[in-house]
């Protein structure tokens, strides 16, 4: 018995389940996390640090997308819209008002929130099947707006943003710190992520504590959950709230990394990419949704190293073959498809399995 | 007065293609519970394989027959492994899965077929007739014409064969279903496969004429959906009523709204559907003629 829980310490006070980092591997592994954090933008050339810092942004958004399906348990087709209204709000705000770096991201992602508020109310009356279609409706009216209010959006043609993160002289896009140089994705690898940590911090604070119990009960069962005090108003509204924060504070970062944004950024694809990368790294866990992106956005960049070593894959989408495009959305479908059936849990099952092994060595359980 | 009419026929036609993949959503909602997201899938496919056999040749109705066969057969496959696996799981990973499904039979057919238009090679091709001074594609009164008859023969299934009754005895009530012998997985598949045969009837009538068959066929579907929730889910008369009415809502926005209100977009008849579905769904959450969920804790 003693060896099996070597590497496990019982809990034994309140305090002590709050800690966050509990076991000796697990300090290790945030140690290794931190240093990865540090070095990475070192170790990555621009091509690969431009790919995790859209990993990064993804994160984000993916981590809201898990709060509302992963513990509230509503289905939404439309995180692409509130991940879309965050970018034009990063361009109205930080572009025409001319708001300063942090308050141009916390607006955007409050608008994003307020609008993602709207939609509670049909999530009290609805259920299920019928929530996924008002979303879908969500999706394809968001998608109209972006196309046609060319007053904030440029329409079809998209708009440039030049959202910049930078307080005083302190400009991410051209760190330096003591004589140390940063490029512009170094500097917005440690940026980017640095949010990630923050975000999915504040997640997991909100998944373990009484917001996140209640949004739990209503999953399960949302009557029973009404019935023991859960108010459904209050939560089932907050969490769209802050899911929606969530993907518009991602948007936001999305419009200032990449400069462009364009309606068609904000597709039914990319909402169906958000919910694969919840599927895919594990519904209802946070460092899943972390998992997720980063994985599901490598994926299509790995597939593209490799395709013109594919003898069904054609680069241009001329003559015979799948462009990369099609491809990847047909990885995603399998994706989501073999994941639900084999492993619903996600890559954070995975992990989780791997790791009870090793606690437990040499017992299997 | 003649745009009207014309407006009128081709807004029937467009329901009645709507109203043929809204009965597919039914059946298939009320057998699995599952509103079906693959059937934009499934209707894509059944109108490129119909292509493909009046490619080699193959007589119209006998093309459309097999093609019926075989996307019956796809959705056979489809229920039994993958849907059937998903039993006892959670109603949204199903909802995901066909979610998923419909972006692999989406790129299956960009494999098969690839990218480019094509004509299906159906009889009417783009000839009209004009009756007074009123011009009517053929292809809108053949859409209407066997939309009818396609209907009118699933009711008849429904209402008097002994699987209809059985698929809606199942639906009314599984167990007591299965006590009187009815199997569930069996019924499933039949759901699937009635899916497949309407989607092979919805898919050559979009890609009929001038119009041709490629990817985009299957956004059709997904436009289908608020005419679905219109009706209600679970309703196939409320399936009919609501693919028409969203077809004729479409047509009039597009011929009226459109051209007087172009600050709203050039689209906005694509969005109208939907935000008609959102009002309605404030007042009735279960559609026009669905029916509430009991709900127990």
């Amino acid at each position: 018995m003693s060896l099996a829980l070597r590497n496990t310490r019982l809990t034994t006070d309140y305090a002590d389940d709050l800690v966050l980092f509990r076991s000796r591997p697990a300090q290790a592994g945030a140690l290794l996390l931190l240093l990865g954090w540090l070095l990475l933008p070192h170790l990555l050339g621009e091509y690969w640090a431009t790919i995790f810092v859209y990993a990064g942004i993804a994160s984000i958004g993916a981590i809201g997308l898990n709060l509302l399906t992963g513990f509230a348990g509503q289905v939404s087709m439309g995180h692409a819209v509130f991940y879309g209204i965050g970018a034009y709000g990063a361009a109205v705000f930080a572009d025409r008002w001319g708001l300063p770096f942090p308050l141009w991201l916390i607006a955007a992602a409050a608008v994003g929130g307020l609008v993602g508020g709207l939609v509670g109310p049909f999530a009290l009356r609805l259920r299920g099947n019928y929530l996924v279609i008002i979303s879908l409706g969500l999706l394809v009216i968001g998608q109209h707006v972006f196309e046609n209010w060319t007053g904030v959006t440029g329409g079809l043609t998209g708009t440039a943003v030049r959202a910049k993160v930078a307080i005083g002289t302190l400009d991410v896009s051209a760190l330096s710190v003591g004589g140390l140089r940063f490029s512009r994705n170094q500097g917005y690898l440690y940026f980017v992520w640095g949010m990630v940590a923050l975000l999915a911090l504040a997640a997991h604070n909100i998944a373990r504590s009484r917001p996140g119990r209640a949004l739990q009960a209503i999953r399960d069962r949302d009557l029973a959950a009404e019935v023991i005090g859960v108010s459904q108003v209050h939560y089932k509204v907050g969490a769209f709230v802050l899911s929606s924060g969530y993907a518009a504070c991602a948007g936001a970062l999305y419009a200032s990394y990449a400069r462009y944004v364009s309606p068609l950024d904000f597709s039914l694809f990319l909402s169906i990419q958000f919910i694969a990368m919840i599927v895919v790294g594990g519904i209802g866990r946070i460092y899943g949704s972390i998992l997720g992106a980063v994985f599901l956005t490598l994926l299509p960049r790995i597939i593209e190293s490799v395709s013109g070593t594919l003898p069904f894959v054609s680069a241009d989408g001329t003559g015979r073959g799948l462009t990369v495009q099609s491809l990847n959305q047909a990885m995603f479908g399998v994706l989501i498809i073999s994941f639900l059936l084999f492993e619903p849990l996600g890559l954070a099952e995975l992990w989780r399995r791997a790791t009870r092994y090793f606690k437990s060595w040499p017992f299997s359980y | 007065m003649t745009d009207f009419i014309q407006y009128l026929l081709a807004g029937l036609a467009l329901g009645s293609i709507y109203s043929l993949i809204c009965v597919a959503f039914v059946v298939v909602y009320r057998a699995t519970g599952v509103v079906n997201f693959a059937q934009g899938g499934l209707v894509v496919f059944g109108a490129y394989s119909t292509y493909q056999l009046i490619a080699w040749q193959l007589p119209f109705a006998l093309a459309v027959l097999l093609a019926a066969v075989v996307t019956a057969g796809l959705g056979l496959l489809i229920e039994r492994f993958v849907l059937r696996r998903l039993v006892g799981q959670p109603v949204f990973a199903a909802i995901l899965v066909t979610l998923g499904l419909l972006f692999v039979l989406e790129q299956l057919c960009t494999t098969i077929w690839g990218y480019d238009l094509r004509i299906l090679g159906d009889p009417w091709g783009v000839r009209t007739w004009r009756i007074a001074d009123v011009t009517i594609r053929v292809s809108d009164v053949w859409t209407i014409a066997a939309s009818v008859l396609a209907l009118v023969s699933c009711f008849l299934v429904f209402r008097y064969s002994t699987i209809g009754i059985a698929m809606r005895a199942a639906a009314s009530d599984p167990e007591a279903a299965l006590a009187h012998g009815v199997s569930p997985q069996m019924i499933q598949g039949i759901a699937w496969a009635f899916a497949g045969v309407l989607a092979v009837v919805a898919g050559v009538f979009i890609g009929a004429g001038s119009r041709g068959v490629d990817l985009t066929v299957s956004m059709v579907a997904l436009r289908a959906f608020p005419a679905a929730i219109l009706g209600g889910l679970d309703s196939t008369e409320g399936a009919v009523a609501g693919g028409l009415a969203v077809g004729l809502v479409e047509v009039m926005s597009a011929a009226y709204i459109t051209p007087n209100a172009p600050w709203l977009g050039a689209n906005v008849h694509v969005v109208i559907p939907y935000v008609l579905m959102i009002g309605v769904m404030l007042v009735r959450p279960y559609g026009l003629f669905g029916t509430a969920e009991v709900r127990r804790a």
